[in-house]
């Protein structure tokens, strides 16, 4: 395709094609401290392409799609390129990632331990890791978690760290505007800002740690802590994986070793000081 | 033109260990479009390969082999569903290369179960897979009256836990296809493959794969049908396939299959000008696994519709289809 670039993420690489610009550049912008993997064999391929001929030039519209696609995936703007390149890459990880069993969850590290934290879009996942990884844990993902099918551990997948609309704000706050991207206005989720992990999360994306806590985050609610049992954590987390299926026998054994090895709690917070106390008690009760 | 590097890789393996990583990134976007990651897998096991290449491959197989595992398990279900009507399950394409442990299924991703009974079945059949928890996929009173009357299958079936389609034929080719096959010379001469499943025999295979590829459709995923052609082909005696075909009416679709497969993946061949356009046409795809050549990719796409069905059927149809909002891809 015209404009290239590839990526390494964590253990994935990613070759990303475009027929604009604009995207690449904001990619290599963004990704600039990540190892330069130019010329390597990735494992997966990207295409931002236009929907049709036309749409290249008149009122650009990306079609995302590589080597896994969705035939019905809404197109997007040419503004929101940066938007739809990471949602290209989380797609072929969705679909295409058998190394690991991937957990859609967000996951940050202290003393060698990993606490992992899944829920929908908007229970506040991405923005509890965001805010813990300036704040002396280290960042693994806010996306996808990867559990490691032989070992157990949690491996890193940092990539930029999506914040939605409020989060936004709270992020930028503590962390300034040099390390955020493009403000994307009016995306299919509401306003969009990627956060730059800081450059140590990068210079150990390779590294892994074993799982210690295992928490299903709600946004917007009063205070709340509600330990989980193993078998409602193996079932949640089942839907939340997007690979256990194609994984078979080896999902259910990596699956199953996880929920009987770490504690679960679900945590309701209304907001971000009230989540850090209850992540630091029920760190310091559980490790 | 990747997929022309797809095909020679295929074709010889140790061409793989020249590659630079630029080859490689797109012979692997031309196999994973045409569907044939996992085939190329299986070809280039025992070759050098460069380290990164290798658990890509692996992840490929693995995909393969559930999906080959997952394709066993419906057909025993299916035989199950039809035992007590007393119909046997002849399943087609992938599953039937699986279930028979042929070299075609080495690597082959397989989607639907395809499977055949006899016409005067059908009704039974269809009420049989119902009791077993099979149900439509979408309800449309003029796609399921279309499959009835004119095409060679039931609308698509769903099974309501399992989630896989199933695809009932009663023959090879739409009823309104100009050749008219055989489909009770097809069923007759079905051959067992494992317990409570059948196959085509070996010729019919040939020639329901070069049906499917030729004379129906527009080519997409035909690099993977003509690869299936070709490993079909080492089962079968050619002067035995020529009589077979004939009794189908297939005879000049299964003679340029047996010409495409060895021109592409076998010892070469000479090729009519014909054959020259169907090679454009499967080659048709780029290292970022696009597909190129859209007027000629369009033209086949024209030529599918044109093949199953006489000029004013193919017009009310397609009048029909726009009504309801479908447009060309």
């Amino acid at each position: 395709m015209k404009h290239s670039l590839t990526l390494q993420i964590g253990p994935a690489t990613f070759r990303i094609g475009s027929a604009w610009r604009a995207p690449i550049d904001q990619l290599a912008d963004l990704y600039a401290g990540y190892p330069d993997r130019r010329g390597a064999i990735a494992d997966f391929t990207v295409r931002l392409q236009p929907t049709n001929m036309l749409r290249r030039w008149v009122r650009p519209s990306i079609f995302i799609t590589g080597d896994h696609g969705l035939a019905d995936a809404a197109p997007m703007s040419l503004p929101h390129g940066l938007l739809a390149a990471e949602m290209g890459m989380n797609l072929q990880m969705a679909l295409g990632w058998r190394r690991h069993l991937l957990l859609h969850a967000s996951s940050v590290e202290r003393d060698g331990r990993v606490l992992v934290m899944t829920g929908e879009s908007g229970s506040g996942k991405s923005t509890l890791a965001a805010l813990l990884g300036e704040r002396g844990w280290r960042l693994m993902g806010d996306e996808f978690a990867l559990l490691d099918l032989d070992k157990g551990a949690i491996l890193p997948f940092p990539r930029l760290v999506s914040l939605k609309n409020q989060a936004i704000g709270v992020v930028q706050h503590v962390v300034g505007a040099q390390r955020m991207g493009p403000l994307l206005r009016a995306t299919a989720k509401g306003d969009i800002r990627h956060l730059v992990p800081r450059p140590d999360v990068v210079a150990r994306m390779a590294q892994g740690a074993m799982p210690a806590l295992l928490l299903f985050p709600r946004f917007g609610h009063a205070a709340a802590i509600r330990p989980v049992g193993q078998g409602e954590a193996f079932m949640r987390l089942t839907q939340a994986s997007t690979n256990y299926v194609a994984l078979g026998e080896a999902g259910f054994v990596a699956l199953t070793r996880f929920v009987t090895g770490v504690p679960a709690c679900a945590i309701d917070f209304p907001s971000g000081e009230a989540a850090f106390e209850m992540i630091d008690r029920l760190w310091d009760e559980g490790v | 033109m990747s997929a022309a590097l797809l095909v020679r890789v295929l074709r010889n393996p140790a061409a793989a260990e020249h590659l630079d990583a630029a080859q490689w990134n797109a012979l692997i976007a031309a196999a994973k479009a045409e569907r044939l990651i996992a085939t190329l897998a299986w070809r280039v096991e025992g070759v050098r390969l460069p380290d990164h290449v290798q658990p890509i491959l692996r992840d490929a197989r693995m995909d393969a082999e559930r999906e080959a595992r997952q394709a066993l398990w419906e057909a025993d279900r299916a035989a199950a569903a039809l035992a007590p009507i007393g119909v046997r399950l002849v399943v087609l394409k992938g599953t039937a290369y699986a279930a028979a442990g042929l070299l075609a299924g080495q690597g082959r991703f397989i989607g639907d179960l395809d499977i055949l009974v006899p016409r005067s079945a059908m009704p039974q059949v269809e009420r049989a897979l119902m009791a077993a928890g099979w149900e439509w996929v979408k309800e449309d009173a003029y796609d399921d009256a279309y499959y009835r009357k004119w095409m060679h299958e039931l609308p698509p079936m769903i099974h309501v836990e399992r989630d896989q389609m199933i695809d009932v034929h009663h023959t090879i080719l739409p009823l309104t296809a100009r050749p008219k096959p055989d489909a009770d010379a097809l069923l007759a001469d079905a051959v067992p493959a494992g317990e409570n499943v059948w196959t085509l025999s070996p010729e019919d295979r040939v020639i329901h794969a070069a049906a499917h590829m030729l004379a129906d459709g527009d080519l997409q995923g035909g690099l993977r049908n003509l690869w299936d052609i070709h490993c079909l082909l080492e089962h079968v005696d050619p002067v035995a396939l020529d009589r077979r075909a004939a009794r189908h009416g297939l005879r000049r679709h299964v003679a340029q299959a047996q010409r495409l497969a060895g021109a592409l993946y076998g010892g070469g061949g000479a090729l009519t000008l014909w054959d020259r356009i169907v090679r454009a046409r499967l080659l048709a795809r780029d290292g970022w696994g696009r597909e190129t050549r859209k007027l000629l990719v369009f033209a086949f796409y024209l030529r599918s519709h044109w093949l199953r069905m006489p000029p004013l059927m193919l017009a009310r149809h397609l009048w029909t289809k726009w009504r309801k909002g479908h447009r060309p891809r």
